[in-house]
């Protein structure tokens, strides 16, 4: 988005370069807006429901972890949700996704990554060094294989933010050009328009569940790599 | 014996609210409003609080407290792209809405 924010003259008083802010910030701080927090024990059905949807991602996401590996229950929780917010909002009109941008999924995918790795280096090195060797290998293939492993264990963060980026553009890309289609055919030829909203239909619920799944997949695989290395 | 509607001391200007401010005293009284970050922070928090217990933090909300909140972003969001989506930049695969009669694709 090329679109900028002007903020008035005092508050950039200490910054005296930028004088804008880019939309993009603005429309990344929102989806918090839409998940209070509360401290009560009764709350209103908007809390209610998150709060429940917020204790079924954490027993699926967590249960698997020792104890080492639950103190990141609150980063791939509110990665997790994080993810699914933003995809779900990417999905109205005219919006902006900004994890459609691998730019930003590489922002998330290589830290959380890279200390998973760190991690592993650091408490259980001699495991995370066998794990790049499969039990079993004929013993020529051993130096081939260590290579190919390292090299797999590399890409992950890559395959990680490529994954993320290339389905959410791709759904929007699709779900752009058929309906610029449908609307230009509206006027040559009904019955063709009619079959092409009901793709258009289709595809958007498909695009809701991938928004959810991919959001899921990320943060399951983030936590992968955290079981190997904890 | 005073009559009843009239108020003691008269209120300063600065803490009227809006619909109370007479129309001539409206130009000080928007100069007179607190635009430091803390209090635009302010304004923002309260507006946002005045949304969340009308219509969210109800006993039976319903499902028009978040959509009224995405039919705005919708047409925020609209506002912010409005000049690229009026002159398409490149044909290859975007089209513009005034089109759809020549049936260009």
């Amino acid at each position: 988005m090329e679109c900028v924010v002007w903020l008035p003259a005092k508050m950039l008083h200490a910054c005296r370069k930028a004088r804008t802010l880019p939309a993009a910030v603005l429309v990344i701080l929102f989806p918090p807006l839409l998940i209070p927090t509360s401290k009560h024990f009764i709350n209103n059905r908007l809390i209610i429901i998150q709060q429940w949807l917020i204790r079924l991602i954490l027993k699926q996401t967590m249960a698997t972890h020792n104890t080492k590996g639950q103190t990141w229950s609150l980063m791939l929780t509110s990665l997790i949700i994080f993810i699914a917010s933003t995809n779900l909002l990417g999905l109205l009109p005219y919006s902006f996704t900004p994890t459609a941008q691998l730019s930003m999924n590489l922002a998330m995918a290589i830290p959380l990554w890279a200390s998973t790795v760190a991690m592993g280096l650091r408490f259980k090195a001699k495991t995370t060094l066998t794990h790049l060797l499969p039990q079993g290998t004929p013993t020529p293939l051993i130096p081939m294989l260590i290579i190919i492993e390292t090299i797999s264990l590399f890409i992950q963060p890559l395959a990680l933010a490529v994954r993320l980026t290339a389905n959410i553009t791709a759904g929007h890309l699709l779900m752009h050009l058929i309906g610029s289609s449908a609307l230009a055919m509206l006027a040559i030829n009904l019955p063709l328009t009619l079959i092409t909203l009901a793709i258009l239909t289709l595809l958007t619920i498909l695009e809701t569940a991938i928004a959810l799944i991919q959001a899921y997949v990320f943060t399951l695989l983030v936590s992968l790599y955290l079981h190997d290395n904890s | 014996m005073a009559s009843v509607g009239e108020c003691p001391a008269p209120v300063p200007v600065k803490d009227k609210k809006l619909l109370e401010v007479k129309l001539g005293e409206l130009p000080s009284w928007i100069l007179m409003r607190d635009f430091s970050p803390s209090g635009i922070f302010g304004a923002f928090q309260r507006g946002y609080y005045r949304y969340y217990n009308k219509y969210i933090n109800v006993k039976k909300g319903s499902i028009s407290g978040i959509t009224m909140v995405l039919a705005c972003y919708v047409l925020f969001s609209y506002s912010f792209s409005y000049k690229h989506l009026k002159t398409p930049a490149g044909r290859s695969w975007a089209i513009s809405e005034g089109n759809s009669q020549e049936g260009v694709v």
